[in-house]
């Protein structure tokens, strides 16, 4: 195709500084990245159109509210009671996944769980890896490690593909790069994407051909490729099976065709039996993308047999607990542990919608970000993202396992601003984000709001006081206009009309 | 945040004979006329209003904020303040889940943890009131066009997203609802000073959403949410004006007698 003004040189420097602009974001507190997206006019119509999108699609899949209310009912139960028994099932899994010829793994860290990976590799001479989409590969960094390694690692996953090309990290967990336009993408594609036979792929715009191009190029890394690596969206402790969920077929070939599959998931994705399966990939299909089910739903239970002409020779699976040990032991941040990972919250969020996924700054944005993020990394490395939530409640509603995400995220401010001490089963960082001021300004309201004549007195030297009210206060006037009091309170106009305070033989309790 | 489901399956009782209003520390000193309009409406139904003066706040800012003593030091207050076993009626969404949905676990294992529930038990939005409870007949159409922005916590926490509709709807007004309808106005309490450019760029979309009805009064049960979107439409000079629904319901009345 022909395009106007095409400038492979411009192009290039244009996706170098959207690399650049991401490295820069990334430098930043959350305030200031916040504010740079939301004067990104270009990312904010790309978010706002995109929860838009995922929204109605979700809408539209659960027409019947009684009947989806019923399937949350059911997702949250089955989610609960795997949980309730958890320690049992990772052990029946374990017996069950070594019983079909899987290897497991266990890992207490991020650092841990790369290591595993990485002695795999290292024992079978594995240099090239093609990986299905894993958050939690994401969450442990391990391209970054593995790349270190001088071990090659490529996202087959075309959203995954497409920010590891422009070096950036997802900004959704189910679509990573929902934050570029076609434009953008066109432009990276064709400045950083390589054939096999070393040439760029022509330019275009066309969105079948862009992906065209993207599936020619992993076509020959899965056929190449020493290993795969996938994650895990449940996993069958009764028969001990694997199940990933996917669109794009880049799961089942990673899965299958590379000699050795690497399986990464997090200790809790585990379910007791086959039969929670149904409702759970039902739940999680419709509320990530509005899908009544995914193109492909893999089942994996063993390694290649004996006489099978295809599939890997060996697979593994490494279970990551980094952080889920302690949700687990927390009587109120328990539930953190029942998401199954579908984006809903984020797709229904109001400041996901207005900020984006980078400006987190975290591997799992939006709602569950802000609930997950701070009990791996510490409320005083991730506290402030706590405070980034109006608990207005629109997540908690969309959740199909019904986790009260408001709820965990008040509950993560109460901890935040603790003054109990500290102790080895408490999130690290608990009571970090206590200031002094705030403290002494809410012992302060307490102190005015406890006592009825103090409060009165208060409210009445503010009406009386009104023309005095300054005109500005932060941020709030600098959009809005400074709200004016009544020139006599409630409680003032009340008295005066005479109204009776209790019933006739209750005591006032002052 | 309770369930929809669970809040809207709530028992209702009959008309009572008394009930306490709960003004709100917001309406109290922002929109007191307001409070003065849902007595005078409620008194005019045969229901007796008590206006307890130990009343201050629910103590919801703290709370949110994760200050749960000081929150509880404030919220004992209102335990006192409202002893009385007759429904409190509570002029925002906010503070009624306040009571209605937190007080039971801000109480947890606290010696007034039996008289919160109780509370929370008998404690009911305006709107939900006047809709569940009081059951009135409806008012002749009147002509007038409002806004309706219901906050979040009267749609999700208290499930009464249905009552402010009907209850305006029956007093003969014509209710718009702008776009993104059930998308947060981005107040939130304290979140509006901490995080004030994403609170910001929220309120400025739902004043863009409620200008867009090309209706001249916005209306809603909490003030909050009004203070925040009325003052950023007020800022842009947008001729808007704001009510809160239990002063729109008190002229309808007016009007009609």
């Amino acid at each position: 195709m022909t395009v106007q003004n095409y400038d492979p040189a411009l192009m290039a420097a244009q996706v170098d500084n959207d690399e650049k602009a991401f490295a820069d974001l990334r430098q930043r507190h959350f305030k200031a990245r916040a504010k740079l997206s939301l004067e990104n006019e270009q990312l904010r119509g790309s978010f706002l159109g995109a929860t838009d999108f995922l929204q109605a699609k979700r809408r539209a899949v659960f027409e019947d509210t009684s009947e989806l209310e019923h399937l949350r009912d059911r997702g949250e139960a089955i989610r609960q009671q795997s949980l309730a028994q958890l320690p049992d099932l990772l052990e029946t899994l374990e017996k069950n996944l070594t019983a079909n010829g899987i290897q497991v793994h266990w890992a207490e860290t991020a650092e841990q769980a790369c290591a595993h990976v990485h002695s795999i590799l290292a024992a079978n001479n594995a240099r090239t890896v093609v990986k299905g989409k894993s958050m939690v590969s994401e969450e442990i960094e391990l391209n970054h490690y593995l790349e270190k390694q001088g071990i090659e690692c490529l996202e087959s996953d075309m959203g995954e593909y497409l920010v590891q090309l422009a070096k950036e990290m997802p900004s959704h967990i189910i679509m990573p790069a929902i934050h570029k336009t076609t434009a953008q993408i066109a432009r990276l594609m064709h400045s950083r994407a390589e054939r096999s036979d070393g040439q760029p792929v022509p330019y275009t715009e066309d969105v079948d051909e862009l992906i065209g191009n993207a599936r020619a190029i992993l076509r020959d890394k899965f056929a190449s490729a020493d290993a795969g690596i996938s994650g895990v969206n449940m996993a069958i402790a009764n028969t001990g099976t694997l199940c990933l969920v996917e669109n794009e077929g880049n799961g089942r070939m990673s899965t299958t065709a590379p000699p050795i599959h690497i399986a990464i998931t997090g200790i809790e994705k585990v379910v007791a039996d086959l039969a929670d399966v149904p409702d759970l990939l039902s739940l999680l299909t419709r509320s990530a993308t509005g899908q009544h089910i995914s193109t492909y739903f893999n089942m994996i239970s063993s390694p290649r047999k004996t006489g099978e002409l295809d599939g890997p020779e060996q697979v593994h699976l490494v279970l990551v607990d980094n952080g889920r040990s302690r949700m687990f032991n927390h009587p109120q941040l328990k539930p953190t542990l029942q998401c199954i990972r579908c984006g809903a919250c984020m797709n229904h969020c109001p400041v996901y919608a207005r900020i984006g996924g980078h400006a987190y700054g975290s591997t799992y944005p939006g709602p569950i970000g802000q609930v997950v993020t701070p009990q791996m990394q510490g409320l005083d490395k991730q506290g402030e993202l706590v405070s980034a939530c109006t608990l207005n409640g629109a997540c908690g509603e969309a959740c199909p396992v019904r986790i009260p995400l408001p709820k965990l995220i008040r509950e993560l401010r109460h901890e935040a601003n603790s003054t109990a001490p500290a102790s080895e089963l408490d999130i690290p960082g608990k009571g970090s984000q206590r200031h002094l001021g705030e403290a002494v300004v809410w012992k302060g309201w307490a102190l005015a709001h406890q006592y009825g004549p103090v409060y009165r007195s208060m409210t009445w030297a503010l009406s009386r006081g009104r023309s005095l009210m300054p005109h500005r206060l932060g941020a709030w006037t600098a959009t809005r206009t400074m709200p004016m009091p009544a020139e006599k309170s409630l409680h003032e106009l009340a008295k005066a009309a005479g109204i009776q305070q209790q019933p006739s033989g209750v005591e006032d309790p002052s | 945040m309770a369930q929809q489901p669970f809040t809207r399956c709530r028992d209702y009782p009959a008309r009572p004979q008394q009930v306490y209003l709960m003004g709100t520390c917001l309406v109290d000193s922002f929109d007191p006329q307001a409070g003065m309009d849902a007595i005078q409406f409620l008194q005019h139904h045969g229901v007796e209003v008590l206006f307890p003066q130990q009343q201050s706040c629910c103590g919801q800012p703290a709370f949110n904020s994760g200050f749960d003593d000081e929150a509880r030091q404030v919220a004992r207050q209102q335990l006192k303040a409202f002893a009385a076993d007759i429904p409190v009626v509570v002029m925002m969404g906010s503070c009624a889940a306040m009571l209605h949905c937190d007080y039971a676990r801000l109480f947890e294992g606290q010696p007034e943890e039996a008289q919160a529930k109780a509370l929370a038990a008998r404690t009911f939005e305006f709107t939900e009131f006047v809709d569940r409870v009081l059951c009135l007949p409806p008012l002749p159409a009147s002509g007038e066009r409002v806004v309706l922005h219901t906050s979040c916590s009267a749609r999700r926490s208290m499930g009464v997203a249905e009552c402010h509709q009907r209850v305006l709807q029956n007093s003969g007004v014509e209710v718009v609802e702008p776009n993104r309808v059930t998308e947060c106005c981005g107040f939130g309490g304290t979140f509006a000073l901490k995080q004030g450019d994403i609170s910001a760029a929220m309120a400025c979309d739902k004043a863009e959403a409620v200008a867009a009805c090309g209706v001249d009064t916005l209306v809603s049960a909490d003030c909050g949410c009004l203070m925040n979107i009325g003052g950023t439409l007020a800022k842009q000079g947008r001729p808007i004006k704001t009510r809160h629904i239990a002063s729109l319901l008190r002229q309808r009345q007016e009007e009609s007698l």
